[in-house]
């Protein structure tokens, strides 16, 4: 707890302050939560007719298939991808050969600095736009697949980085190869240290998936953006909406955090410091 | 490519917007996550209860739903930007603009605090005890001890989340900011078989912009390093 770093346990005089502060507090932000309440209320948001939808069989059954379920086949599969290339590219990055060091460590950076957004709509009117819905589809699917492949790679990286050197020597001094150090030595052995790394950028792939939008994909903001126009019930929407996708990123984050424990242990690879000090905003 | 330096007015233009956008949310963000942080780490618990909801809830949200809340769901309930009205030749600030800014705020607060309380949890809980140990007031505990190790651990996750930020600030273009992500799609339109070159050129702008705020960060990283 970070409370008993930053403060000595409290006096007698502390405990009383901090009493009345809490109960400040607790009264102001009574009021802004009541304050947002009311307002929904005076603008009829909680009419029966504006939730109505979310509680008919048949448009939650829209919303579960046509919604959650692309939403999640276009996040996995950008992932799977990305992982392939964030092998490919993070073990290039460690080459021994500057022609292919070089050519990786720049599709790396590149990749990464550009918004997602922009590789979508060129994947989408280079490629989807003629194929309707699965092109759009598979345009969101590519452009995830390549920013998040660029930002695996460095976890990759930094992965196999993390593996003591002592391992990879103790492989040279057996005979073994440098593709069979790396993929039977030092792979295996960053893989597990990455797990949750890569889990948590699944959550940055899923919330990317919303990006849709911009290119009329399937997935949850399509479906959303049917409701609302249909119904003009703009703001249960975005709350159903929203708190769809809060729900599916804690399962995942609690997945992410389980796995660390159970398989892990203490070593962490930081989204942070996965840049080398040269932070492109990899983990957003 | 030739089309953006046929047209470099409307790409200047275009990117004035990004970069205006890009500092004031991250200027606004900066501060009001630093209130987050503080109350996350403060000594009332409600108020750490809150903010980590808070933070939890806008973490979790796709940045795109936080602007269909404020571009298209607010005006509903009467949240509303048309008091914002700011033209400066061509760069006009207006509700588009003033809502793609809140909700990039809000969105990038939510990662600030988090940067700020892991620099925060990065200072080795001996420090602090040691600075009790010989007397240091509370004040004193915070001013000379915890907070500048903190804040030097904080910079090299800010810069990322304001890097983050400078990219994010493209989904406003979707929501009617006239930004460098609405203006490429306007020169994919108009010039169809230059895309991939708009594409290249509009993407290289971007990782310049990138480098400059990296750059800036490693400097002040290894300006304030202790030896």
């Amino acid at each position: 707890m970070s409370a008993s770093l930053l403060f000595d346990s409290p006096g007698p005089r502390t405990i009383a302050r901090h009493r009345m502060y809490t109960v400040i507090a607790v009264v102001a932000l009574i009021a802004i939560v009541g304050y947002a309440v009311i307002r929904l209320a005076d603008a009829g948001q909680f009419e029966y007719d504006m939730w109505e939808v979310f509680i008919t069989p048949r448009y939650d059954k829209v919303i579960l298939i046509d919604g959650v379920l692309n939403t999640l086949r276009m996040a996995f599969s950008a992932i799977i991808g990305a992982v392939v290339i964030g092998v490919i590219f993070g073990i290039g990055k460690l080459s021994d050969h500057a022609f292919v060091r070089w050519p990786c460590w720049a599709f790396v950076e590149f990749f990464r600095a550009v918004p997602v957004l922009l590789l979508m709509v060129l994947f989408y009117y280079q490629y989807g736009i003629t194929r309707g819905e699965t092109g759009a589809y598979w345009s969101v699917v590519f452009a995830l697949t390549v920013y998040n492949g660029a930002v695996l790679a460095e976890v990759f990286r930094a992965g196999v980085l993390a593996v003591p050197a002592g391992q990879a020597e103790a492989a040279y001094a057996m005979g073994m190869r440098k593709s069979q150090v790396m993929m039977i030595i030092q792979l295996p052995q960053a893989v597990k240290i990455m797990i949750p790394a890569i889990i948590s950028q699944c959550v940055v792939a899923l919330k990317d998936t919303s990006l849709g939008y911009a290119v009329t994909a399937p997935g949850l903001t399509f479906v959303g953006k049917q409701i609302y126009v249909g119904f003009a019930n703009y703001v249960p929407t975005v709350i159903v909406i929203a708190a769809i996708y809060i729900l599916l990123n804690l399962i995942l984050t609690a997945i992410a955090t389980w796995v660390q424990k159970r398989f892990v242990g203490e070593h962490k690879i930081d989204m942070y410091e996965v840049g080398g000090g040269m932070a492109t905003g990899g983990g957003f | 490519m030739s089309v953006l330096f046929d047209n470099w007015d409307l790409l200047l233009v275009a990117f004035a917007h990004t970069v205006l956008l890009f500092l004031i949310a991250g200027l606004l963000s900066l501060l009001f996550g630093t209130l987050l942080a503080a109350m996350r780490v403060g000594p009332i618990g409600v108020l750490r209860k809150a903010a980590g909801v808070f933070v939890t809830l806008v973490r979790n949200t796709p940045l795109l739903i936080l602007l269909v809340f404020f571009r298209i769901a607010g005006p509903k309930i009467g949240i509303q930007f048309n008091w914002v009205d700011i033209v400066w030749g061509d760069i006009r600030m207006t509700a588009f603009f003033a809502a793609g800014a809140v909700a990039l705020t809000l969105y990038t607060s939510a990662f600030v605090c988090e940067a700020i309380r892991s620099g925060i949890n990065a200072v080795p809980v001996g420090q602090a005890e040691a600075a009790r140990a010989i007397g240091l007031p509370f004040t004193d505990v915070m001013r000379a001890v915890v907070l500048p190790q903190a804040v030097r651990a904080s910079v090299p996750p800010l810069a990322s989340v304001q890097i983050a930020l400078l990219k994010n600030s493209t989904v406003t273009g979707v929501f009617g900011v006239t930004e460098a992500f609405s203006r490429m799609r306007l020169f994919t339109n108009d010039f169809p078989t230059q895309r991939v070159g708009i594409f290249i050129g509009f993407a290289l702008i971007f990782v310049l912009l990138v480098e400059i705020v990296s750059f800036g960060a490693n400097r002040l990283e290894r300006r304030w390093r202790i030896a």
